[in-house]
Parts: structure tokens; C-alpha cells; sequence
């Protein structure tokens, strides 16, 4: 099983269609990786998928990089 | 363009010359319990040469038909839209039934998962308008962005709304056409209930027959066709490749019954007399009409019964065909992609076949069906119809350029 951390660059990557390497756990999803406001709703959804959870839209919308994923995953499915 | 005989104009052009049907059976869902298991559908297809794969997954695959339809039409014009021009160029593409496939994906994913999981790309990536709005966004078009939703009439229209808009003075350019893609358990389901569709399973290659005695209903088709019409001083003042001259745009309403057309084609006569009109023709100098000829015991006959109404004596003179007969019934694709086979026609001075047609029908003798084999002939200006559920007709009238 992979970790968190990659199981979660994986998604970003093909959900945003960008490369593996680019997806550095301070990138923004917005900024540095080419999403607009559909595409993070997305991949937030990707990420419910992927890690059996529900994320609240509250929630979700504070998860605006890579690294505050990785720590939310972790955090919630802890 | 896109559709059953090939993912480009060439191969579709050629195909349809050379007389081979795209039909065969669907292979994409379970279709055992359908009354009708084939279709004309697209074969190959990849989006990705024309965009990335990350913008083709938000796209319905009807829009991925329209949007490389379009690229190829803008690509093939030379059409470059410059920030001073941006105003003056506009998109009207249509399509009949939308994005389906998503629509349908979307609702069992719902019944199964609830509604947390619906994509929030499902309503830009399902709606009928969409393949304006992303070509307009991916060539900077500003001026005029349409969309036309009539039945088989939608690319029709699309184009003669195109026409009109240029006409007007709203804008100079107008990539126009339309797309469908309903090769799903709901489009393939609706139509075999409205029985519509052949059922010819033990032969999909001979089962549209427009105008045969044995003609049981249409064959479901799909696909895109965008055309790039533009105000003829600019076009050439810029040296555009001009492949024709678009010159009559007519319609008009059955006011008849939902699906069937009434027995005499008044509604198709019409529509044909006001492109005439439009196009200031006289009945004598069209020589090939590229029929809406869908294979259908009651249309096939009443567009007949039209054209000897509008043409008269003149009428053993014309050369009648479908394409249909090939490519199946592409809905709103379908008015798109014949009028552009009616533009090579001219361009190539040769009638495309009707094939399939071993036994014309009594009632549809007398015109020129141009049976089996294209027919090299001289081509001044040609017609070509859609008709539509709910009765709506459109016809347009190219001319040699």
C-alpha cells in the first residue's frame, strides 16, 4: 500500500492532468497547477473517493495545496 | 468532421463516394435487450490530438465530436481570429438530444451514491451549447455564440441561423454546424419505443435503405459536422479557400403529428420553396438534392411527394439522393454533415449515391435516386433538407463559389 502522501499526489496529478514530479506538497491547486474552482470541487471529490471519507464543504474549501490535503487526510482518517 | 465512416472530412467524403455503410453493431453497452443491437457510430475516435485528455474528461462525448469537427472546419478555413476581428466572428452549433451519456451516468450515479457524487463538470459537460462556447473560448471568438436545438433539423437550422446572422451585419464569420452522440441505453431505448429505428439486426450494412421497398426505419447515427461560413468580400479579400457560396435558407413548420410528416410533404415543400425563393431560383436550376431521405416508410415518401410538388416537370431532371443511406441518421449532426456533402458535391461536380436501394418504392419513382454508384454529373446549385420531430424543416442551397 502506498502512503498517504503519494496515494494523494497520485490524484492530483491525474485529476488536474499534471505530472507526478510538478505536484510538490506546496503547490497550490489554483496557483501552481493550472485548476479553477470546478476543478478543485473535482478533486475533492476524487479524494472522498479514494479515502472512503466525506469531506465537508466547509472543510474542503480550506484544502487549497497539496500539503493541506496530505494533512487532512491524515489528520481525519487518523 | 466526425462520423460514422471516418474521424475526418476526407475519409467521410471518400467513404460515402465509394458507397460503404458505417453501420455495424454496438459493441459500447449490453444491448441484448434491444429490439434494434446496431448503429452507424464513430469508430477510433481520440480526442486527444486535439485537446488534452484532462479537457476531453469534462466533455461529454457529443462535445468532443463537435469540438474536433470544429478545430478541423477552423483549421482547413485559415481562419485566424485576430483581437480586432474577435467581434465580428461567432459559433452557432447545435445538437439535437445533448449530452445523454452524461446525463444517464449521472443519474445512476445518484441512485447509487447520492448526490455528493455528481461531477460538477456534468452540467458544462452536458449541455447543448457547449461546443460553441469551447470553441469560442479556445479561438477567442467573441461575437454571436448559438446554438440551435430542432430535432433533425438542428444542423440545418445552425447553418441557415449562421447565414442569417451574417446576413444581418451581427457578425463576418460563423463556425457553424452540430454534433450528437445518443448511442446510449436511454437514446438507443427511446428510439426503438417510438419505432423509429430499423430492426434489421441480421444485416446492419442493408438496413438504411431510403426510398427500397423494404425500408423499415432508420439507422441510428453519430458524429459532428462544422462548417466555417463567412461574408464572401472578406473571405475573398483574404484568399480564403472558398468552397462554395451559401445562398437560399428556408423553413417552416408540419403542424401535422409529433413524429410523422403528413402524407403529401407540405411542410418539406414549403421549406424547400422559400430556400428557392431565398436564393432567387427558379425550380430548373437545381440539379442535385441531398434529401433528408432517412429510411422511413411515411418520410421517405412524403419528401418525394415534396419535390414533385415544388419541382414539377423539372423534377426528372434532379438528381435525389441520402447519404443516409451511408452514414445513417447522424439527428443533429446530420443536416451538418449533408450540407457539407452537399458543398463536395459541387466541388466535385458528382452526385453521392443512394445505396441499398435494390427495389425503389413505387411511390418514390420518377425522380433520379442516383441508386448504388456515385453519378459524375454538372452541378450549378444544390439543395439540402432536414426534417425534424415536431414537424420542423429546414432547407439550404450552396452554389458553386
Amino acid at each position: 500500500m502506498s502512503s498517504i502522501e503519494e496515494r494523494v499526489k497520485k490524484i492530483v496529478a491525474e485529476q488536474l492532468g499534471v505530472k507526478e514530479e510538478d505536484v510538490k506538497p506546496e503547490a497550490s491547486f489554483v496557483e501552481d497547477l493550472g485548476a479553477d474552482s470546478l476543478d478543485t470541487v473535482e478533486l475533492v471529490m476524487a479524494l472522498e473517493e479514494e479515502f472512503e471519507t466525506e469531506i465537508p464543504d466547509e472543510e474542503a474549501e480550506k484544502i487549497t495545496t497539496v500539503q493541506l490535503a496530505i494533512d487532512y487526510i491524515k489528520e481525519n482518517l487518523g | 468532421m466526425v462520423g460514422p465512416l471516418g474521424n475526418t472530412l476526407d475519409e467521410n467524403w471518400s467513404g460515402v463516394l465509394a458507397g460503404k455503410s458505417g453501420a455495424a453493431p454496438i459493441e459500447s453497452f449490453d444491448v441484448s435487450a434491444f429490439s434494434t443491437r446496431f448503429a452507424a457510430t464513430v469508430k477510433n475516435f481520440d480526442p486527444t490530438p486535439y485537446m488534452p485528455e484532462k479537457e476531453a474528461r469534462k466533455m461529454d462525448v457529443f462535445l468532443q465530436y463537435g469540438m474536433v469537427a470544429g478545430i478541423q472546419a477552423v483549421e482547413d478555413s485559415g481562419l485566424e481570429v485576430s483581437e480586432t476581428d474577435a467581434p465580428r466572428v461567432g459559433a452557432c452549433i447545435g445538437s439535437g438530444m445533448g449530452g445523454i451519456a452524461a446525463i444517464e451516468n449521472n443519474a445512476m450515479l445518484i441512485a447509487e451514491k447520492g448526490p455528493r457524487r455528481v461531477s460538477p463538470f456534468f452540467v458544462p459537460g452536458a449541455i447543448i451549447n457547449m461546443v460553441a462556447g469551447n470553441l469560442s473560448i479556445k479561438y477567442g471568438m467573441k461575437g454571436p455564440n448559438l446554438s440551435t436545438t430542432t430535432a433533425c433539423t438542428t444542423g440545418t437550422h445552425a447553418i441557415g441561423l449562421g447565414l442569417r446572422t451574417i446576413q444581418y451585419g451581427d457578425a463576418d464569420v460563423m463556425v457553424c454546424g452540430g454534433a450528437e452522440m445518443v448511442t446510449t441505453p436511454v437514446g438507443l431505448g427511446g428510439f426503438c419505443a417510438a419505432r423509429a429505428l430499423s430492426t434489421r439486426n441480421d444485416d446492419p450494412q442493408a438496413a438504411s435503405r431510403p426510398w427500397d421497398r423494404d425500408r423499415d426505419g432508420f439507422v441510428l447515427g453519430e458524429g459532428a459536422g462544422v462548417l466555417v461560413l463567412e461574408e464572401y468580400e472578406r473571405a475573398v479579400a483574404r484568399g480564403a479557400k472558398i468552397y462554395a457560396e451559401l445562398t437560399g435558407f428556408g423553413m417552416s413548420g408540419d403542424a401535422f403529428h409529433m413524429t410523422s410528416p403528413p402524407e403529401n410533404g407540405a411542410g418539406a415543400a414549403l421549406s424547400m420553396q422559400n430556400a428557392l425563393r431565398d436564393a432567387e431560383l427558379n425550380a430548373g436550376d437545381v440539379q442535385y438534392i441531398n434529401a433528408h431521405g432517412t429510411s422511413t416508410p411515411l418520410g421517405d415518401k412524403a419528401e418525394i411527394a415534396a419535390v414533385h410538388s415544388v419541382f414539377g416537370s423539372a423534377a426528372d431532371k434532379i438528381a435525389v439522393s441520402s447519404t443516409k443511406s451511408m452514414t445513417g441518421h447522424l439527428l443533429g449532426a446530420a443536416g451538418a454533415i449533408e450540407a457539407i456533402f452537399s458543398v463536395l458535391a459541387l466541388r466535385d461536380q458528382v452526385a453521392p449515391p443512394t445505396i441499398n436501394l435494390d427495389n425503389p418504392d413505387e411511390a418514390c419513382k420518377g425522380v433520379n435516386l442516383v441508386p448504388m454508384e456515385a453519378q459524375a454529373m454538372s452541378i450549378d446549385a444544390v439543395l439540402s433538407n432536414s426534417f425534424g420531430f415536431g414537424g420542423t424543416n429546414g432547407s439550404l442551397i450552396f452554389r458553386r463559389a
